[in-house]
C-alpha cells in the first residue's frame, strides 16, 4: 500500500466499499458455489444432463446467439446512420435507442408478447402473409432478445465510429480504392473489436434474460423453455439443489464464453493493431 | 479571427468531405432500414402501452389503477427504489473515491467485482438470496426462529433489488474521476480546506452530473427491475406485488387494462428516465 | 505532370475560403503553399487532389479536366498532415494497399507487390520496420511511411499536407532536407501546403503564397523574397521594417537615405539587412539609439530604437554580419545613424 497521497479518507472509503461488497454482492453470490458443494458430483451430472435441462440450455444460448448476431448487424447499421448521415429525427431516434434499457423488462414482455401474438398487430400479418408465427416459438425468444440487445451494440459502437479517423479513408480513397474497399479494408476492421464486444455484450444479457422472454416464449418444455424459467420452476418445486446446480452452470459457462470472448477480443486487436 | 477561420477551413463537417460520400442509394437505403427498424421495434411498442391502456377508454384506465393492489403495488416500487437507491449512492460515492483517488493492492481485482452484478442473470440474483434467508437457506431457521421474514416478504426484494442496481453509481464515477485527477482537490487541500468541505465544494460540483446519472439508471432499474424480484417476492397480491410484477400478474390473468395501465406508469416512467439522461448528456458534455 | 486551377472558388457556409483562385504549375516542380493558418492552402491542396469539388472553377491536370474525377481514380498520392496510417495494419500491408485494391485486372502479383514494397522501405530508409503497426512508430517514421505508401502508385503529382507540421524540430531539419533531395531523384511534381516560411524556402523550388482566399504571389523563393508583390508578402516572408510615410518626418526619412529617390507609395518596407548603421558623428544618417543586439549565428541582429516617433517604426531592426558589428565597437545607449540601403513600396 503506497499512501505518498494527501487525499484523506482512504481507510474508510475502502472499509466501507469492501464491507457493502461483501455483504451484497459475494457473500450472497458463494452461497450458490456452497450450495453446489453438497451435492455429490454424480447428483450433479444427473440433474445437468437431464434432456429437459439440455435443452433449456440450447434453447437459452441458441436464441441468445442468433438474437446477438441479428443485434449487431442492426445495431452497426443503426450506429453508421446515427453517426454518418444527417436525416430529420435523429437526435429523438438516437435517445430511443436506450429504450430497452429503461423499459422494465416486464413491459417489454407484454408488449412484444401482445404485438407478435398471432392475434397481435405484426403477428396476424407474419402469420397470414408468410405463415410464420413468432410468438409462443423460439423465434419469439429470438425477437425478445433482439429488442433487449440492440442498445449494447449500437452503444457500443457509436463512440469508436465518431472517433474513427476518417483521414484513413480519405488516404484509401486516394490510394485508388473503391468505396465498398475502403469499407472492407479500411473502416470494419477498425470497427470490428468494438461490433464483437457489442455483440457479447448483447450475447451475455440475452442469455440471462428473464423479463421480457417469458410472456412470448409460449415456454413449452424441451422447446422454448429457457433455463432462468427452469431454475424458478425448480425453485417453485422447493427442488433447491437442481435449482442450485443449473443456476451455477449456467453461471460458469457465461463466464467461460466471456473469457472466450474477451481472448477473442484481444486478438482482433492486437491483429488491428490496436494494442 | 484567425483561430476562427481556421476551425472552418480546415476541419469542416464530414458532409463536405467527398471521398467520405456514399452513393445516394446507401445513405437512404441504411437510413431507412435504421430508421424503420427503430420505429418498429421502439416506437410502435410504446405506443401500444398507451393505445392498450386506453383502449376501454380513461374511466377504465383510472379504475384500473385505484385498484387497492395497483396502488399497493406503487407504493412497494417507490419504498423498494426508495431504500435501495441512497444506499447503492453511498456506497458508489465512496467505492469511486477509493478506487480513483488511491492506489492498493488488488484495485483491479476490485473494479471488475463492482460489475459483478451485471454478468449474472436477474434468476440468479433473486435465487441466491433464497439460497440464504430461505426456508432451507443458510440463516433461514435463525430468522424463522425470531420471526422475522426475508424471502416472501420486502426485505428480499430490497435485497435483490440492491443485489441487481449495485454497480450503477460506481460505474459512473470511476471513469469520470480517473479521468478528472485530483489536482484540484490537492489544490483545495493545500488550500486549508478539511477532507469533507474538499469533497462537498471541489470534488461533488464536478461530478454532480454524472452521479445524477448514475442515480437516475439506478432508480430505473430499481423501480423496473422484474426477474431478481419475482424469485423473491411470491406474489402475494397487495403485500408483495410490486408495479413490474403487477403487471404479471395481470396479464396472466387477462386483465389486459389492468396490466397495460400499470404498464403505462412503468413505459412513463422509461420515458421520463430517457428525456433526463439525454438532458444529463447534453449537460455533461459541456462540463 | 503538370498541374492547372482555373478560377477556383470554394465556400463553407458563408464562409469564402478559396475565392477565384488560378494557378499552373509546371511539371516536376517542388511547390509549396505557403501562408498563414485558415488562407485556404489546405483546401487548395485538397481540391488538387480530389477530396473535395470546387463550387467554381476547374482542375486540370495535365491539360485534362478532371474536376468531375473522384480521388481514387485520379492517380495522386497524398500525404495526410497526421499521416492516416491504417492502424490496424502492418507498415508492410499500409504500403502495400493501394496496389492490393487495383482492379483484378491491374492488379500485381504478390511477389511483385512485396518487391515493390520493399523497394520503397528502402527508399524511405526504414526497410526494418515492415512488421510494424503504425502506434509502434515515431513521428517521423510514420511520415516517411505515409511517403511510402503514397509513392507505391506511382503517383502523377504527389501533395503533402503540413509534412513537418506534426514533428519535433530536429526531425523537422533532416526531413526537409531528405523530401528535397528525393524530390531530385524522383522528379514527380509535389506540392506541399506549410505555413512556416523557412521550410518554405528552404524546400521548394517554387512557393505560392495565400492569403484569404487568394494567391498574393508566386514564384521562386528568392524572387519572392527580393521583390515582394505587396505588403502582405513582404510581411509574410522574412522580416521586414516598416515606414508608414503619413506617420514618419519626412526629414529623418530622407537623411536614412529612403528619400532619395520620390516615394512610390505610402508605405516602405525595408529588409532588416538593407539597413546599414555608422556612429552617429561619423555621417549626416538619421540618428537612433542602439537598444540591445541578438547573435544569430553568423550575422547579428541589432535593435534601434527611434527617439523622434512613437506608433511604427519607433523600434528597428537592423542585421549585419558579426565582422561588421564587431568593428563599429558599439555599446548599448550609443547613438547610431542608419543607412538604408534599399526599399520596397507598397500603398
Amino acid at each position: 500500500m503506497t499512501q505518498s497521497n494527501i487525499m484523506p479518507g482512504f481507510r474508510p472509503a475502502l472499509a466501507y466499499t469492501l464491507f457493502y461488497l461483501g455483504l451484497v454482492v459475494l457473500i450472497p453470490l458463494s452461497t450458490l458455489v456452497f450450495k453446489s458443494l453438497q451435492l455429490g458430483w454424480g447428483e450433479y451430472v444427473d440433474i445437468i444432463t437431464n434432456n429437459r435441462v439440455v435443452s433449456s440450455f440450447r434453447v437459452s444460448f441458441g436464441t441468445s446467439l442468433i438474437a446477438a448476431l441479428v443485434a449487431g448487424l442492426f445495431g452497426f447499421v443503426i450506429a453508421w446512420v446515427l453517426v454518418r448521415y444527417p436525416f430529420p429525427g435523429k437526435r429523438f431516434l438516437d435517445a430511443l435507442i436506450d429504450l430497452p434499457f429503461a423499459l422494465p423488462t416486464a413491459v417489454a414482455g407484454v408488449i412484444l408478447a401482445t404485438i407478435f401474438q398471432p392475434s397481435g398487430m405484426l403477428g396476424k400479418w407474419l402469420m397470414t402473409s408468410f405463415g410464420v408465427q413468432v410468438a409462443y416459438k423460439p423465434l419469439g425468444i429470438v425477437v425478445a432478445l433482439i429488442f433487449i440487445g440492440i442498445p449494447f451494440v449500437v452503444r457500443t459502437i457509436e463512440p469508436v465510429l465518431q472517433e474513427f479517423d476518417t483521414t484513413m479513408e480519405e488516404a484509401a480513397s486516394s490510394l485508388g480504392a473503391t468505396r465498398l474497399q475502403v469499407f472492407t479494408q479500411v473502416i470494419f476492421p477498425n470497427i470490428f473489436p468494438a461490433l464483437l464486444t457489442g455483440v457479447s455484450l448483447a450475447f451475455a444479457r440475452g442469455v440471462g434474460e428473464y423479463g421480457s422472454v417469458i410472456f412470448i416464449a409460449g415456454n413449452l418444455p424441451y422447446v422454448s423453455e429457457i433455463v432462468p424459467l427452469l431454475i424458478i420452476t425448480k425453485l417453485e418445486q422447493y427442488q433447491y439443489a437442481g435449482a442450485t446446480a443449473i443456476a451455477l452452470t449456467m453461471l460458469l459457462v457465461s463466464f467461460l464464453l466471456l473469457l472466450i470472448v474477451n481472448l477473442l477480443q484481444l486478438w482482433a486487436r492486437r491483429r488491428s493493431g490496436q494494442i | 479571427m484567425h483561430a476562427n477561420v481556421h476551425v472552418i477551413g480546415d476541419a469542416t463537417g464530414q458532409a463536405n468531405f467527398k471521398a467520405l460520400h456514399d452513393p445516394f442509394w446507401v445513405r437512404w437505403g441504411l437510413v431507412g432500414v435504421a430508421v424503420g427498424f427503430i420505429v418498429l421495434f421502439l416506437c410502435v411498442p410504446l405506443g401500444l402501452v398507451l393505445y392498450q391502456a386506453f383502449s376501454k377508454g380513461w374511466q377504465a384506465y383510472w379504475t384500473a389503477l385505484a385498484q387497492p393492489d395497483a396502488i399497493a403495488a406503487m407504493q412497494l416500487t417507490l419504498v423498494v427504489a426508495l431504500i435501495t437507491v441512497p444506499l447503492n449512492t453511498v456506497f458508489g460515492i465512496a467505492a469511486a473515491w477509493a478506487i480513483t483517488r488511491f492506489e492498493f493492492w488488488g484495485k483491479s481485482l476490485l473494479t471488475t467485482l463492482i460489475d459483478l452484478p451485471f454478468s449474472v442473470s436477474p434468476v440468479i440474483s433473486g435465487l441466491i438470496f433464497v439460497l440464504m434467508f430461505g426456508a432451507q437457506g443458510w440463516f433461514g431457521e435463525w430468522f424463522s426462529a425470531h420471526d422475522i421474514k426475508v424471502i416472501f416478504a420486502v426485505p428480499g426484494i430490497v435485497l435483490a433489488t440492491i443485489f441487481i442496481t449495485f454497480p450503477f453509481v460506481a460505474r459512473e464515477l470511476i471513469p469520470l474521476m480517473q479521468e478528472m485527477g485530483n489536482e484540484e482537490e490537492e489544490a483545495a487541500l493545500s488550500l486549508g480546506a478539511s477532507g469533507w468541505k474538499t469533497f462537498f465544494k471541489v470534488t461533488l460540483p464536478n461530478i454532480k452530473w454524472a452521479l445524477l446519472y448514475g442515480v437516475l439508471l439506478c432508480n430505473a432499474r430499481a423501480m423496473g427491475e422484474f426477474g431478481a424480484v419475482s424469485v423473491v417476492s411470491g406474489h402475494i397480491r397487495g403485500v408483495t406485488n410490486t408495479l413490474p410484477l403487477h403487471v404479471e400478474v395481470s396479464y396472466n390473468d387477462y386483465d389486459v387494462i389492468g396490466a397495460f395501465s400499470s404498464a403505462s406508469i412503468l413505459a412513463g416512467l422509461a420515458i421520463v428516465t430517457l428525456v433526463l439522461k439525454s438532458f444529463l448528456e447534453w449537460k455533461q458534455a459541456r462540463v | 505532370m503538370s498541374i492547372l486551377l482555373n478560377n477556383i472558388s470554394k465556400n463553407f457556409g458563408k464562409f469564402a475560403a478559396l475565392y477565384d483562385v488560378s494557378l499552373e504549375i509546371p511539371e516536376g516542380e517542388l511547390v509549396a503553399l505557403l501562408g498563414p493558418s485558415g488562407c485556404g492552402k489546405t483546401t487548395l491542396l485538397r481540391i488538387i487532389a480530389g477530396l473535395e469539388t470546387p463550387d467554381f472553377g476547374r482542375v486540370l491536370l495535365s491539360g485534362e479536366d478532371k474536376t468531375e474525377q473522384h480521388v481514387s481514380r485520379r492517380g495522386i498520392g497524398f500525404v495526410f498532415q497526421h499521416y492516416a496510417l491504417f492502424r490496424h495494419m502492418t507498415v508492410f500491408d499500409n504500403i502495400a494497399f493501394g496496389l492490393r485494391v487495383k482492379p483484378r485486372k491491374e492488379r500485381p502479383t504478390e511477389a511483385f507487390i512485396s518487391k515493390k514494397v520493399h523497394s520503397l522501405l528502402e527508399l524511405v530508409q526504414l526497410d526494418w520496420l515492415a512488421d510494424r503497426f503504425p502506434d509502434q512508430l515515431s513521428g517521423g517514421q510514420r511520415q516517411r511511411i505515409a511517403l511510402a505508401r503514397a509513392l507505391a502508385v506511382e503517383p502523377s503529382v504527389l501533395l503533402l499536407d503540413e509534412p513537418f507540421g506534426a514533428l519535433d524540430a530536429s526531425v523537422r531539419k533532416d526531413l526537409r532536407q531528405w523530401l528535397r533531395n528525393l524530390h531530385q531523384e524522383l522528379h514527380v511534381t509535389s506540392i506541399f501546403v506549410t505555413h512556416d516560411q523557412e521550410e518554405a524556402m528552404e524546400v521548394a523550388s517554387q512557393v505560392v503564397v495565400l492569403n484569404q482566399g487568394r494567391i498574393e504571389q508566386q514564384g521562386a523563393p528568392a524572387d519572392i523574397y527580393d521583390h515582394p508583390a505587396n505588403a502582405f508578402v513582404s510581411k509574410f516572408i522574412g522580416q521586414t521594417n516598416v515606414f508608414d510615410l503619413s506617420e514618419t518626418e519626412s526629414n529623418w526619412l530622407q537623411r536614412a537615405g529612403i528619400l532619395a529617390e520620390k516615394p512610390q507609395g505610402i508605405f516602405a518596407h525595408v529588409r532588416p539587412h538593407h539597413i546599414d548603421i555608422v556612429k552617429a558623428e561619423e555621417t549626416s544618417g538619421s540618428p537612433v539609439t542602439l537598444k540591445d543586439w541578438q547573435h544569430l549565428g553568423a550575422t547579428i541582429r541589432v535593435e534601434l530604437f527611434n527617439p523622434q516617433h512613437n506608433g511604427s517604426g519607433a523600434t528597428l531592426f537592423a542585421e549585419m554580419p558579426n565582422e561588421r558589428f564587431k568593428q563599429l565597437n558599439l555599446n548599448k545607449g550609443d547613438r547610431v545613424a542608419v543607412h538604408i540601403k534599399q526599399a520596397h513600396w507598397f500603398n
